[in-house]
C-alpha cells in the first residue's frame, strides 16, 4: 500500500540514510551543506588553474603517452603534455566563459520577459514569436551559423550561446510577473495610488531575483556543454587553448591506438562540473523558493 | 473545424517564422568574413585572376544591392532552389536529400528507442517513488542530462570499437565501397553505436517528466479513491494513469526534434556517420554558404514540423485541449 503520505516516507528514509554515520542534520541544512561542497569545488577549479604553472603544459617529449600515475593522475598525451593540468585549465576556461555567456542570456530573458508580461498584449505576442523563432532552430546549428559568421574563436562562443539559452527562461519570467502582477497585494497597491514604478521595483522585482539567480545557474551547465560541444566541432575555441572540446577532438586520433586516458578523464571532470552546477541550482531553488522546500 | 482552423493558425505562424528566418540568416551571413568567391575557388586561388573573380561575382549577382540579392535567393528557395554547394559541386538540395535520409535513420532509430525506454523508466521511478530503484532513475537521467553528447559517443567507442572490436571505428561505409553498393545490414551496423549514444542521452529528459507526471497523477482524488475501492499496483496505473502521461509524453517527444538533431551533429561527427550533421560540419568549417543556410531552414522546419505535428495530437487526442478551445 501506498497510503503512507510522502513526508513520512522521506523521514524513514533519512533516518535510514543518516543512522548508519549518526549525522542529523535537517533538509536546509543538508541543502545548504551540499550547495557549499558544490561551490568550493568549482571556485577551487577557477583558483588551481590560476595557481598552476605553466610547465605542466609545455611540451615534454620525455615524458610522451604515459598512463594515468601518482606522477600524472589523467596521464599524458603525445606531446607530453600533462592532461590533469591541461583538464584543469580547460575547465576554468569553460567555466569563465559559461558565466559570461550565460548572465547576457539571463539579462535578456529578464528584459525581454518583463517586457512581455507589462508592455501589452501586442508586445507580448512579438517577443513570443521571437522565443519560437530562437526556439525553432536547433541550438548547435544555430551555434554552428553564428560562429561562422563571426569568425569563429571565443566571441563567436560567448555570443552564441548567449543568443541561443534565453527563450526558455524568457517563458518562465514572462509568466511569473503575469502571476504577481495579478496577485492581490499588487491589485491593493495600485488601488492606493503606488506608480507603477514603484510597483515594479518593490513588488515585482524581489520576486524575479530569485528566478535570475537560479536561471543563470540553470543556464550555465547548457552554456558549459554547448561551449565544449561547438569547440570539438571545430568551431570554437582556438586549438592552442587547452578547452575540453579542444582536448577531445584531439584525442578522437588517438582512440585507435589505446590512449583511453586522453578522452576519459577530461570529459569526465566536464560531466562532475556540469552536474555541480546542476546540483547548486536546484538546491538553491529549494532554498529560496518555499513551495518547493520539500520537494 | 475548429481543429482545422487551429491548424492552419498553426502553419501560418510556422511560415512567417521561417520568413524571419531566412531574412535573419541571410543579414548574418551578408555581414559575415566569409568571401563566397574566394570560398567557391578555394585551392584554385592562384590560377583565377582578378576579372575572372569579378566576373564569377557578376554570375552570381554579387555585384547587385544586398536587398535585390535577398529576393532573388528568396524567390530561388520558394521555387526549391537552394543553389548548389561549394564543397559537393552538387545542388544544395540533393546533398540535403541524401545526408538527410542518412540522418533521420539515425534519428529515428533513437528517437523510438529513447522514447519508450524513457517512458517505462519514468513509470518505473513514478511508481516507486522515493524507493530505490525511483532513485537510481532519476540520479541516472540526471546525470545523463550532464553528459557530453560526444564525450559518451568516445566512451562508447572506445569500449565497443577499441577493445572489444566488435564495430569498426568511424567510417558510416566499410571502406573501398561505393557508397551506392553499400547493403542494408552493412548500413545498420554502422548505425547502431550512433543511435545508441542518441538513445543513452535521449531517455533522460522523457523519464524524468514522465515520472514527475505519475506523481500528480497518482497524488490526484480520483487514484485516492481508485485506492479505497482496492486497485493498486499495474492495474492502476494501467487504468487511470496511463492516459493522462502518455500525453504529454508525445507531445515532449515530439518537441524534442531539436535536441534530437544536435546530438545528431556530435554523434555523426565522432563516429564518422554521413549524414547531415556532418555537412553541417563541414558546410561551416569550409565556408559553403548555401549549404549552410540549406541545412540551417531545413533543420528549422523539420524543428517546426515536430511542434507541430505535437500540437495537432495533442488537439485532435485529448477532450480536454478540445473544449478548453471550442470553449474560448
Amino acid at each position: 500500500m501506498n497510503l503512507v503520505p510522502e513526508t513520512e516516507n522521506h523521514v524513514i528514509d533519512n533516518a535510514i540514510l543518516s543512522g548508519g554515520l549518526r549525522l542529523n542534520f535537517n533538509r536546509r541544512q543538508k541543502t545548504l551543506i551540499i550547495t557549499g561542497i558544490c561551490s568550493a569545488l568549482l571556485i577551487g577549479i577557477i583558483v588551481a588553474a590560476q595557481l598552476m604553472s605553466n610547465t605542466g603544459i609545455a611540451t615534454n617529449f620525455s615524458q610522451q603517452n604515459l598512463a594515468p600515475s601518482w606522477s600524472h593522475p589523467f596521464g599524458t598525451d603525445w606531446l607530453g603534455r600533462d592532461m590533469f593540468t591541461r583538464t584543469i585549465k580547460g575547465l576554468a576556461i569553460s567555466i569563465q566563459i559559461g558565466l559570461l555567456a550565460s548572465s547576457v542570456s539571463v539579462v535578456i530573458a529578464l528584459v525581454l520577459g518583463m517586457c512581455a508580461a507589462t508592455m501589452g498584449e501586442k508586445v507580448d505576442a512579438v517577443i513570443s514569436w521571437l522565443v519560437d523563432l530562437f526556439m525553432g532552430v536547433p541550438h548547435l546549428v544555430a551555434l554552428v551559423l553564428i560562429a561562422v559568421v563571426l569568425g569563429g574563436g571565443a566571441k563567436g562562443v560567448i555570443i552564441g550561446v548567449a543568443l541561443t539559452h534565453w527563450p526558455s527562461l524568457t517563458r518562465v519570467i514572462r509568466a511569473e510577473v503575469m502571476q504577481v502582477r495579478s496577485s492581490q497585494y499588487v491589485l491593493v497597491s495600485r488601488h492606493l495610488g503606488r506608480s507603477r514604478w514603484w510597483i515594479a521595483s518593490r513588488h515585482i522585482l524581489p520576486h524575479l531575483l530569485p528566478q535570475f539567480f537560479v536561471g543563470l545557474i540553470l543556464i550555465f551547465p547548457h552554456a558549459i556543454l554547448h561551449e565544449a560541444s561547438i569547440t570539438f566541432l571545430g568551431f570554437g575555441l582556438s586549438p592552442h587553448l587547452p578547452a575540453i572540446g579542444v582536448i577531445l577532438s584531439e584525442s578522437m586520433g588517438y582512440l585507435a591506438a589505446g590512449m583511453w586516458w586522453l578522452a576519459f578523464f577530461p570529459g569526465l571532470s566536464l560531466l562532475i562540473i556540469v552536474r555541480a552546477f546542476d546540483v547548486i541550482g536546484d538546491n538553491l531553488r529549494m532554498l529560496l523558493d518555499p513551495h518547493r522546500a520539500h520537494e | 473545424m475548429n481543429s482545422a482552423k487551429y491548424v492552419l493558425g498553426k502553419a501560418l505562424r510556422m511560415i512567417s517564422l521561417l520568413v524571419a528566418l531566412c531574412l535573419v540568416s541571410f543579414i548574418l551571413v551578408k555581414n559575415s568574413p566569409i568571401d563566397p568567391v574566394q570560398a567557391y575557388i578555394g585551392a584554385d586561388m592562384m590560377r583565377v585572376s582578378e576579372e575572372q573573380r569579378e566576373l564569377i561575382a557578376e554570375n552570381w549577382g554579387l555585384d547587385k544591392p544586398p536587398v535585390e540579392q535577398f529576393f532573388s535567393w528568396a524567390g530561388a528557395i520558394v521555387q526549391g532552389d537552394f543553389g548548389t554547394s561549394m564543397i559537393y559541386r552538387e545542388p544544395v538540395i540533393e546533398v540535403i536529400g541524401q545526408r538527410f535520409a542518412a540522418s533521420l535513420a539515425l534519428m529515428g532509430v533513437a528517437w523510438v528507442l529513447s522514447g519508450i525506454f524513457g517512458f517505462l523508466m519514468g513509470i518505473i521511478a513514478g511508481m516507486n517513488r522515493g524507493k530505490l530503484i525511483d532513485r537510481a532513475i532519476k540520479w541516472y537521467c540526471l546525470t545523463l542530462a550532464a553528459t557530453p553528447t560526444f564525450w559518451l559517443g568516445l566512451i562508447l567507442l572506445m569500449i565497443f570499437a577499441v577493445w572489444l572490436g566488435w564495430f569498426p571505428i568511424g567510417m558510416g561505409v566499410p571502406v573501398g565501397v561505393l557508397s551506392e553498393n553499400v547493403s542494408i545490414s552493412e548500413k545498420l551496423y554502422h548505425l547502431i553505436l550512433p543511435a545508441l549514444t542518441l538513445s543513452i542521452v535521449g531517455v533522460a529528459n522523457i523519464a524524468l517528466h514522465t515520472r514527475q507526471k505519475l506523481l500528480d497523477v497518482l497524488e490526484s482524488d480520483y487514484v485516492l479513491f481508485a485506492r479505497a475501492n482496492g486497485e493498486s499496483g499495474l492495474g492502476l496505473v494501467w487504468k487511470h494513469g496511463l492516459r493522462n502521461i502518455a500525453l504529454p509524453a508525445v507531445t515532449l517527444q515530439f518537441a524534442s526534434f531539436s535536441e534530437l538533431f544536435g546530438g545528431s551533429v556530435l554523434a555523426e561527427q565522432v563516429f564518422s556517420y554521413p549524414g547531415l550533421g556532418q555537412a553541417t560540419v563541414q558546410a561551416g568549417l569550409r565556408g559553403d554558404v548555401p549549404l549552410l543556410l540549406g541545412i540551417v531552414l531545413i533543420s528549422a522546419i523539420f524543428v517546426f514540423s515536430g511542434n507541430l505535428i505535437g500540437d495537432i495530437i495533442c488537439s485532435v487526442v485529448d477532450p480536454r485541449i478540445k473544449e478548453g478551445r471550442s470553449s474560448v
